[in-house]
């Protein structure tokens, strides 16, 4: 055998340094709230924060739903968002990055679209849809569309211009072409925007239940700040980052199984 | 099929100037005739430079000549088409499909039922010698199976016109040396009419019924036509094969 599997020991010192470094992250927070260098009313403590972790898992009060069924509703939100986005988006940039007409039609009104920030919707949206979840997830899915747009276009652009010329002395026509060389040329391009889009959706989340919920985890972050308790601020803010995280590898996983045939 | 006769291919006259970066003239061909008879191994020798990739490319459609004409069997060429198959230096396989998925290309395009492209599809990927690989992916073949597939899928298309534009130009010289034979094999046992652009002697004598050489540095003009009447299969080694192949070279390096 040419190639053989050898192990190779990472040093016992960069193994504990990630673990000490989380430890020591904690440990100061817990410190500084006991020690009241920082008030109860400013910061909650670690231990604090889960206990009320545990507490809301059960407890509906103060804020009016158990922590699950915060986590749900945002994840639902965030999701159907995220999905509505990669079916408008996708096709819309793939379509923009090879026919003309797709191009010249939809690019400026999309050039003047990006550049606002999508909670800048906000306002309009409670006129709109009130503060339920179609609002939201409207909100969501004008982030998420960005990245669809823009990666499928380029994934698009960067076919190989030979690879189409060869297309054409086979007789292809341009819609040959686009389906069977474009789209899966561009296909890495798509992916790659499905992790950024579900980024995006997951940050405007946030911003969307802050102004306009009466339920979710950003909804939680509201909550705590309106009652002064900080600590349940913390659990908001700990959920949505725990939450995205886990989404996100979710999503990475996908995107690595469907790019297996693809990215050689 | 018209009587023997009749050329095939007919380019007169062609000039090709390119315009680079919206300002930059390029003169890459001046008056360029050549005319191919029906299943006639024609090579293009020149060297770098002297405008034969371009040459095939206009007979291809893919470029327009800026004067002259191209006809294939008395109609003018205006575009690409399926009558003329191409196989290219850098082999152009799409990556995601298997070799079968490739070679299958021309007649899934023209709407031909899968049993029966599937059929053709085989016919030539044996004939080039590739059985047992239609599963494979482009990436886990080598470069001279690569450019079968190449072939293959050309053949695969049933164009009346091969054009292949130095297809082992990225080969080594013993992968090189036995994708001529092939070559040769694969022609004698079913006839095109082809075109062969290459910047080597050897290949060019080893494979062509008639060489016609460039002049080197742009613009690309006409400079030779040999006819090889070597009997086939042809041996590199012969006398008369390295008569012709002195006779080419010391031609070329007046012009160099």
């Amino acid at each position: 055998m040419a190639y053989e599997q050898v192990k190779v020991e990472t040093p016992l010192v960069l193994r504990i340094l990630p673990v000490a470094s989380i430890l020591l992250f904690f440990g100061v927070w817990q410190a500084v709230v006991e020690l009241k260098i920082v008030p109860n009313t400013m910061l909650g403590s670690p231990t604090q924060v889960m206990a009320l972790f545990w507490e809301k898992l059960f407890e509906a009060n103060p804020d009016g739903a158990v922590l699950t069924t915060h986590a749900y509703i945002s994840i639902i939100e965030a999701f159907t968002g995220f999905f509505l986005s990669l079916i408008v988006g996708v096709p819309l940039g793939l379509l923009m990055g090879w026919f003309a007409l797709a191009e010249g039609l939809a690019r400026p009104i999309f050039e003047l679209i990006r550049p606002i920030p999508p909670v800048a919707w906000i306002p309009l949206t409670i006129f709109w849809f009130g503060i339920g979840i179609p609002g939201k997830v409207f909100i969501i899915w004008l982030s998420g569309i960005v990245p669809c747009v823009i990666n499928s276009y380029v994934g698009v652009r960067m076919t190989s211009p030979t690879l189409i010329q060869m297309a054409r002395t086979y007789g292809a026509t341009d819609w040959d072409i686009f389906k069977k060389i474009c789209i899966p040329s561009a296909l890495p391009m798509v992916f790659g925007a499905m992790t950024i889009s579900q980024a995006y959706c997951w940050t405007t989340l946030v911003g969307a239940e802050y102004l306009a919920a009466d339920q979710g985890l950003g909804y939680l972050i509201t909550m705590g700040r309106r009652l002064a308790m900080p600590t349940m601020v913390l659990l908001g803010m700990i959920c949505v980052g725990l939450t995205g995280v886990a989404i996100g590898i979710i999503i990475e996983r996908i995107e690595k199984r469907l790019l297996a045939g693809i990215r050689r | 099929m018209k009587s023997n006769n009749q050329p095939k291919i007919v380019c007169q006259n062609i000039s090709k100037v390119f315009i680079q970066k919206g300002s930059q003239r390029v003169h890459v061909l001046e008056d360029i005739s050549v005319d191919v008879k029906p299943n006639e191994f024609v090579v293009i020798l020149g060297p770098g430079q002297s405008g034969k990739s371009t040459l095939l490319r206009i007979i291809a459609g893919l470029e327009t000549p800026t004067t002259g004409t191209v006809t294939l069997d008395g109609k003018e060429v205006s575009g690409p088409g399926a009558d003329r198959g191409l196989v290219f230096q850098s082999y152009m396989l799409f990556p995601w499909k298997t070799v079968l998925g490739n070679v299958e290309l021309g007649p899934r395009l023209r709407g031909i039922p899968k049993k029966e492209r599937r059929e053709v599809a085989q016919r030539y990927i044996n004939l080039v010698g590739l059985q047992k690989f239609e599963k494979h992916y482009p990436h886990q073949l080598s470069g001279g199976m690569k450019q079968r597939v190449g072939i293959a899928r050309a053949y695969a298309n049933n164009p009346e016109v091969m054009l292949l534009d130095e297809p082992f130009g990225q080969l080594d010289a013993q992968t090189r040396y036995f994708m001529e034979k092939e070559t040769a094999r694969i022609w004698e046992t079913e006839k095109r009419t082809v075109l062969f652009v290459t910047n080597n002697i050897e290949e060019a004598i080893y494979l062509g019924d008639r060489i016609i050489s460039l002049q080197g540095k742009l613009p690309g003009r006409m400079h030779a036509t040999y006819e090889v009447n070597l009997p086939r299969p042809r041996e590199q080694t012969e006398m008369k094969f390295l008569e012709l192949r002195q006779k080419i070279t010391d031609a070329s390096e007046l012009v160099l």
